[in-house]
Order: structure tokens, then sequence, then C-alpha cells
């Protein structure tokens, strides 16, 4: 381009005048909003340390907890990320049914955690342990609910882009909402990992 | 027939859920009246719209679109209209203070003036001060930075139609029920289910939690726009003040809003679902929520103030036409303001006894605020110190704002003082206080701003002689409305009272009343400005982009700006770029102007936001069919929306160069 104007050797250049093609701003604007829920359950933790132990002379963590059924449900979504994992190797390899595949099992992972959940839930309440007994409960409800909630939400945007990928295959929009998917999903093991050691070990071992 | 009589009962239940014509305010005059004069009001504009046949323009051209620009604008005219709601508030409150001695009641009986305390604070904040801060920084930032637009433009058309739900849903309770009559922060047990049955504070909590999503999207997007979009060669500290300011201020509501956003979740749990967070009984903690919500509330302060401290350092340094004094200090300042911010909380509650040493840390780091901040007054000082200064209407804000700001800051440091805050605390010396620091600075900066970026936005000036006039109202009915303030609150009159016995403070409301009067002629002188400066368009016309010879880069190209702001993007050697450039000799390019790569509009942003405000009507008033509803039907909107994967497409460079050619016929008729 003949920019003679802008070109000499004192005057430096002041436009570009080729297309400016910022960087995605997709994978660190997720990441912002990570951050931000990461607060939302950083709220949810601290008041389970605050309130946690005032049980309000209702039922404590041993007595209601069962750790093997926690285990379990534990076990299931570390096993839904490792496949996420692997569903994001099939992209990389643009291979659309291997992803496709993957996606499907961190699904049905997701699915049974869920189901585990409810179940736990559903028992508790039943017991007359609900989340109106005590401030432990109502926050004990809170936030393992809030995480059964966002895993909830995870698996309705699996299942969109499912179909996404089936529809339009591993075009550029499908990998990076993969990417941020993933990142929600590991996001929601760590935050999982957070329960477990503290709500339920701690609960019950502590 | 009894049976017939509890089905239909039931079915009324399930349709209306608690909402009855009860609800309607029918004996209340004030409201009859209000409600009558706003009715008028709407169906004039609307029959306006109808008649010019402005509805689909107004449909394509701003409330679907994604240009930043246009979104900053509804953004300002939303803090505007509210600034009216909230002012009249204001205006209640000052008249029944004025009036309410001894024998006689006022005319707000008690639960009507707590209500309208409660929306005053709510209003002001979270619809006012925020889609204004918000706005500005929209309009501004991606100009300042050489950008075309924010990083995700449908998110920002959405956060904005998300805020406008809130609105909407806060406007809404003036009619439908009632609002809060808990102040406005809404501390339980009084917010609890038991103290506050009715519908007022679901109205509060859903129109936050709606207008909340709003504001942590947006922040989010401007953090993403401001650290990747940036024009090649803005390094950091090349940056703008103001986009500094922009960049600290979203990332403290990034940082604090979730908070807000996770607290009012356990209220509503609280209220909705009987849990014992913050009740009396069964272990719950009322403090908690009190911690909480300030370990949000201090932070937003700062959202509001940062921006203005960057509007200020713009306009000092066009209007004294010298480089910014201490730009790095500044910098570093702003970046320690945000830190601090975080770490102060717990002085809004000295008095809640958690011991000594715990009060001494936030009193401490409380007033260790006051050194960033005072570095900045003087880095603003030393700009102006032999400077050349033009004292236009932003300039004026600018020294306002200075001698207002200090003194605020001053009672600030007094109360961070635990002692001194133990007498002074919940009185209005508080009051006064964080009006001096919220009207003396965020809302002159906010005025300066207008007044300073108005020829970019709309391409002429805004009158000087009705924003001197605008100026010098609110200046002196500030003083007028607060300094009284000050005197009761040091004679230990508290806040949020709407009867007195004791006749001789009368004196000292009727001074503050007559000061609300002269902010009142001061809003009406911002009116009447913006109307003559439309009607003397043509002679307050701005042809050059660069009105007040000004330093940064959003001056560099028209006013308005095209829907693509830069035909070519910047290239940046040096902070203030625009006047490097226009110091080294810049010469506008205008030729080989290529097709421009832009973001489709979409009404998906005004679809979400209008299933908000309903999805929201149904929780408040137990209509769960309603609420079901439009929460399903958000959520296949919102999925809806991401099937459509044509969301660009390239603006001809027919039209670029079309554009560009006009602007340079109009740079030469200038010339």
């Amino acid at each position: 381009m003949s920019n003679t104007h802008a070109v000499s050797a004192d005057k430096p250049e002041f436009y570009l005048t080729e297309e400016h093609h910022p960087e995605s701003s997709t994978m660190l604007g997720f990441w912002i909003y990570l951050m931000s829920d990461c607060l939302m359950f950083a709220v949810l933790f601290v008041t389970y340390a605050v309130l946690g132990r005032n049980y309000a002379a209702g039922p404590a963590p041993a007595d209601l907890f069962d750790l093997k059924l926690v285990a379990i449900n534990t076990a299931m979504l570390l096993f839904s990320s490792i496949t996420y994992g692997f569903a994001m190797l099939r992209m990389e390899k643009n291979d659309r049914s291997g992803t496709l595949l993957w996606l499907f099992v961190t699904g049905i992972f997701g699915a049974i955690f869920l189901a585990l959940e409810l179940y736990e839930f559903n028992h508790l309440i039943h017991e007359g342990a609900g989340p109106d007994r005590s401030a432990f409960l109502s926050i004990f409800f809170t936030l393992v609910g809030t995480h059964g909630l966002h895993v909830t939400f995870g698996t309705i945007w699996l299942i969109t882009l499912m179909v996404q990928v089936a529809k339009f295959g591993l075009v550029e929009a499908n990998r990076r909402r993969l990417m941020c998917l993933s990142m929600f999903w590991h996001f929601l093991d760590v935050i999982w990992i957070g329960v477990f050691s503290i709500v339920y070990l701690l609960g019950v071992l502590g | 027939m009894e049976t017939a009589m509890s089905s239909s009962n039931n079915l009324t239940d399930f349709i209306f859920g608690r909402l009855s014509w009860n609800a309607l305010p029918f004996h209340e005059p004030i409201l009859v009246v209000t409600f009558i004069a706003v009715a008028l009001g709407g169906i004039a504009v609307v029959g306006a719209l109808t008649y010019f046949r402005l509805w689909g323009y107004l449909w394509k051209e701003w409330f679907t679109s994604v240009d930043h620009k246009k979104i900053g604008i509804m953004y300002v005219v939303l803090a505007l209209v509210m600034l009216m709601r909230g002012f009249a508030d204001a205006v209640m409150m000052r008249t029944q203070q004025a009036i309410a001695f001894g024998a006689n009641e006022g005319y707000l009986p008690p639960h009507h003036y707590d209500q309208v305390f409660t929306a005053h604070g709510v209003i002001m904040i979270f619809f006012m001060a925020m889609p204004f801060v918000t706005g500005i920084m929209n309009y501004v930032v991606p100009l300042q930075i050489g950008a075309r637009d924010v990083s995700f433009p449908f998110l920002n058309n959405f956060s904005f139609w998300m805020t406008t739900a809130g609105a909407v849903i806060i406007m809404m309770s003036l009619f439908i029920g009632e609002f809060a009559r808990t102040g406005w922060l809404a501390y339980p047990p009084l917010s609890g289910a038991d103290y506050s049955p009715g519908v007022g504070v679901d109205y509060y909590i859903w129109g936050l939690q709606v207008a909340g999503v709003g504001t942590t999207l947006s922040g989010i997007n401007l953090i993403a726009t401001i650290v990747k979009m940036r024009a090649p060669g803005m390094t950091m500290m090349k940056m703008p003040v103001f986009t500094w300011t922009s960049l600290c201020t979203n990332v403290l509501i990034v940082a604090t809003f979730p908070i807000l956003t996770a607290t009012l979740v356990l209220l509503t749990l609280d209220r909705y679902v009987g849990t014992h967070f913050f009740t009396n009984d069964l272990g719950g903690n009322p403090m908690m929520y009190v911690n909480l919500i300030w370990i949000w509330g201090h932070p937003e302060v700062y959202i509001l103030i940062l921006p203005a401290f960057g509007i200020f350092s713009e306009v000092v340094a066009s209007f004294t036409g010298k480089r910014l004094f201490g730009y790095a200090s500044m910098v570093y300042a702003t970046v320690v303001i945000t830190i601090l911010s975080y770490l102060v909380w717990l002085h809004h509650f000295f008095t809640m006894g958690s011991g000594a040493s715990v009060n001494a840390f936030f009193g401490i780091t409380t007033m260790i605020i006051s050194i960033p901040t005072g570095a900045k007054m003087f880095n603003w000082l030393f700009t102006m110190y032999r400077g050349r200064i033009r004292y236009e209407p932003p300039m004026l804000w600018t020294i306002g704002f200075m001698l207002t700001f200090v003194i605020g800051g001053m009672t600030g440091v007094m109360l961070a003082v635990p002692p001194a805050d133990f007498v002074l605390h919940n009185s209005l010396f508080l009051i006064a206080h964080f009006h001096n620091v919220i009207i003396g600075g965020v809302v002159f900066g906010l005025l300066a701003g207008v007044n300073y970026w108005f020829p970019k936005a709309f391409g002429y000036k805004l009158d000087p002689f009705w924003g001197k006039m605008s100026f010098w109202f609110w200046q002196i009915g500030f003083w007028f409305a607060f300094a009284p303030l000050y005197v009761l609150g040091l004679m230990g009159v508290t806040r949020r009272v709407n009867h007195f016995e004791d006749a001789s403070l009368q004196i000292w409301f009727v001074i503050a009343a007559f000061g609300a009067f002269l902010i009142a002629l001061g809003i009406a002188s911002f009116v009447i400005q913006l109307i003559v400066s439309f009607l003397k368009r043509d002679q307050l016309r701005d042809t050059t982009g660069d009105p007040w010879d000004a330093r940064t880069l959003e001056w560099s190209t028209s006013s308005p700006p095209p829907d693509y702001n830069f035909a070519f993007t910047p290239v940046v050697h040096d902070h203030d770029s625009w006047y490097d450039m226009k110091r080294r000799g810049y010469v506008r390019p205008l030729e080989g102007f290529k097709p421009i790569h832009m973001p489709k509009n979409t009404g998906t942003g005004v679809i979400l936001s209008g299933l908000s405000v309903a999805l929201a009507f149904g929780l408040i008033w137990y209509m769960w069919w309603l609420a079901a509803l439009s929460f399903l039907g958000i959520i296949v909107v919102a999925i809806a929306h991401t099937f459509n994967y044509k969301r660009d497409f390239y603006i001809p460079v027919e039209t670029v160069t079309t554009t560009e050619n006009a602007r340079t016929k109009q740079l030469a008729e200038q010339a």
C-alpha cells in the first residue's frame, strides 16, 4: 500500500494498512467467567465454614452421610472429566464420531452423578434432614445443590453441543465451544473435590 | 357449592399466586397521581413513536444493535431516566423531613417513607450510577484503545437489556404491590420472611439478580476487550488513564458481583425455601449477611468512583493542554485502590462488636486508601499547575469535584476511626459523607464525562451556558443539601427517620430541602442544556472530530464515529497517542480502504430480557406457572441462539470509502 504520507524517517506508522485481527478473546473471557463463578462457590464455602457446625440440635454430618455413596459419586464425576478429555483428544484428530462417542459417555457419567445426588437429597429429606432443619443443612443443600445445578446445566450444554457437532461438524465455532465446555466441566470437578473434602470427608472424619 | 367456590379459589390462586386487586395502590393518592402521570407520559411517548413510525428504526438501529457506541448511549439514557425517579424519591424524603415535626406527621406514612428511602438507594446505585458508568465505559473504551467493538458484541447487548430488565422490575413495584422497606442493602432478619412477608423484598431481590447478570457479563466483556483488543503498540503503560480505571473497575465488578449474587441467593432461599442462613433461629446468623453484602458493597463504591477518576484525568489533561502529571503513579494508585477496596468492608459495621483488633485492622486499611487517593488529587493539581486551563463545563465539574471530594474523603477518614464511628454510625453524618463522595465524585465525574464526550457521540457540543448553570446549581445545591446533615449527624440524629419531636432541628432540614431544590434546578438546567444544544446543533457542530484539542485516540476519528470506528487500525507509540500523532504530523489516509468485518445485530438480548422480567414477576407473586414457562423460554431461546452460526458480515469497501470521503470533505471545508 502506498502510505507515502505515513512512512518516512521521522514519521513512524500511525495506522495499519492491512486488516487487524486481534486474537480471539473467547478463552480469556470464559476463564474470567469461571473465576466469577468460582467466587460464588467461595461464598458458599465460606458460609459453610461459618455456619456448617450450627446443627441446631439436629443431625450432624456423621449421622447423615454415606461415604461409600459419595465415593462412587465422586468417581463418576472424575471419570466424566477423563472421558471429556478423550473427547477433546478425538476433536484434535478431527474425528467427529469419536468426539461424539466420548461426549456421550461423559454425559452418561454426569447423569449418574446427578441421579445419585438426587437420591441422596431425597433420602435426607425423608429422614427429616431437609434444608430447613438447621443452618448446617441449609448450607449443605445449597452448596452441593449449586454444584449439582451447574452439572445439570453442563449436561444440557453437552447435549446441545452434541447436536451441533453432529449437525455442523467440528467447525471452528464448535471447537471453541467444546473448549469452553471442557473448561467448565473440569472446573466443576475441581469444585467437587473441594465439596468432597471439606463437606463430606472433614464432616464425617474430621 | 362450597367445593365449587374453593376450586375456583384454587384456580385463581394458581393463576395469580398472591397477586390480587389489593396489590394495586388505589388507596394511595400519591401513587395514583404518579401512575396517571406516568401512564399519560407513556401513552404520549408510545403514540409519538407510532405516529412518526419510529418503532422499526428503534428496533433495527438501537434495540438490537451490537454496536458498543449505541449500547453505551442506551445505558446512559437508562441512567438518566432512573436519575429522575431516584431524585423524585430524594425530593419526597427531603420534603417529608422538612415538615414532619411535632404534631405535623408530614405526608408520607412510615410504611411509604421506608419504601421511598429503600428505592432511592437501590435506584441511585444500581440503576443510575451503574448504568451511567457502564455506558460511558462502553462508549469510550473501545474508541480509546483503537478497537472496532468490544470482545463480545452480542453479550454487550444482552447485558444492557438485563440491566434494563432489572430497572423494569424495580419500577413495577411502584404500581403493583410494594417495594422493600428495609433500606438499600436489605439486612436480615428484617428482610427475612418473618419480618417482611410481602413482595417488597422479593422485588428487590429479583430486580438486583436480573440486573446483576448484566453487570457481571459486561464486566467480563470489558476486561477481555481491554486485554485483547488494544491497538498494536498500546502496551499496558500506554493505555489512557480512563481505560486503566475502567479495567480496574471491571476487575472489581467481576470480583465482587458474584458475591452479591450468591448472598442474595442465600437470602432468597431463606425467604422461599425456609432455610436458616440469616434467621434468628436454628443456627442462622444475620451478621453473616452483613459481612457478605459489604464484601461486595465496599468494592462497589470503588467500581463507581474509579471510572470517575479516569474521566477527571482525561479532562484535566485535555483542558490544561498538558500531559497528565505522574501517569505511572496514577496507574499504580488506581491498582492499589482496587486491591485495598477489598480489605476494608468491615468498617461499615464497626459496631458489630468484632473486637478491638479486628476493628483496628479495618480502620487502618481504610485510612491507607486515602494515600493513593491523595496522590491522585496531587497529580491532577500538578497537571493544572502552570497549565493553560480552559474553563469549559467538563473542567468546571472537575474543579468542583476536587473541592467537594476532598472534604468527603476527610469525613470518610473520620468515620474510619472506630471510636468516632461508634458515635457517628448510622447517623446523618454518614449520609452526608457518602453523598459527599458519591455526588461530589461519581455524579460530578459522570456529568464531566457527558459534557466531555457528548460532541464525540453526537457530533455537536453541549451548550456551555446551560452547562455552567447546571454546574453551579448542583455545586451550591449540594452544599446546602448536605452540610446540614453533617451538623445533624454530629448532634446524633439517625438516618431513615420520618418524623421528629425536637423542633430545634427543623431549620437544618429546611436548609437541606432548599439544597435539594437547588439540585433540582441543576438537573433542570442539564435537561435544558440537552434541548438547547439540540436546537443549536448547527452552531455547536464539531466537524473536526477533535473539538477540545484532546489527546487520546477517540478524538482521532470523526464525531460521531462511523460504525466501524476506525477505517484503519491505529498504531500507538506513546500514551496520549492522538496528541503524539498530531505532534508528529500524522496525515489521515485517503485511500486503500478495505471491507470491514463487523458483527450482526440480533434481537435475542431483548427477548431474553423480556422473559427474565416475566420470570421475576412469576417468582415475586408466586405465579409458578409463569416462572416455569418463562424459565423454559429463556433456555429455549438461549439454545436456539447458539444455532445461529452466521453472526458477522462485511461492511463493503464502497460504504467505507463513501463514509471516509464525506469526512475528508468535511475536514477540507473546515480548513
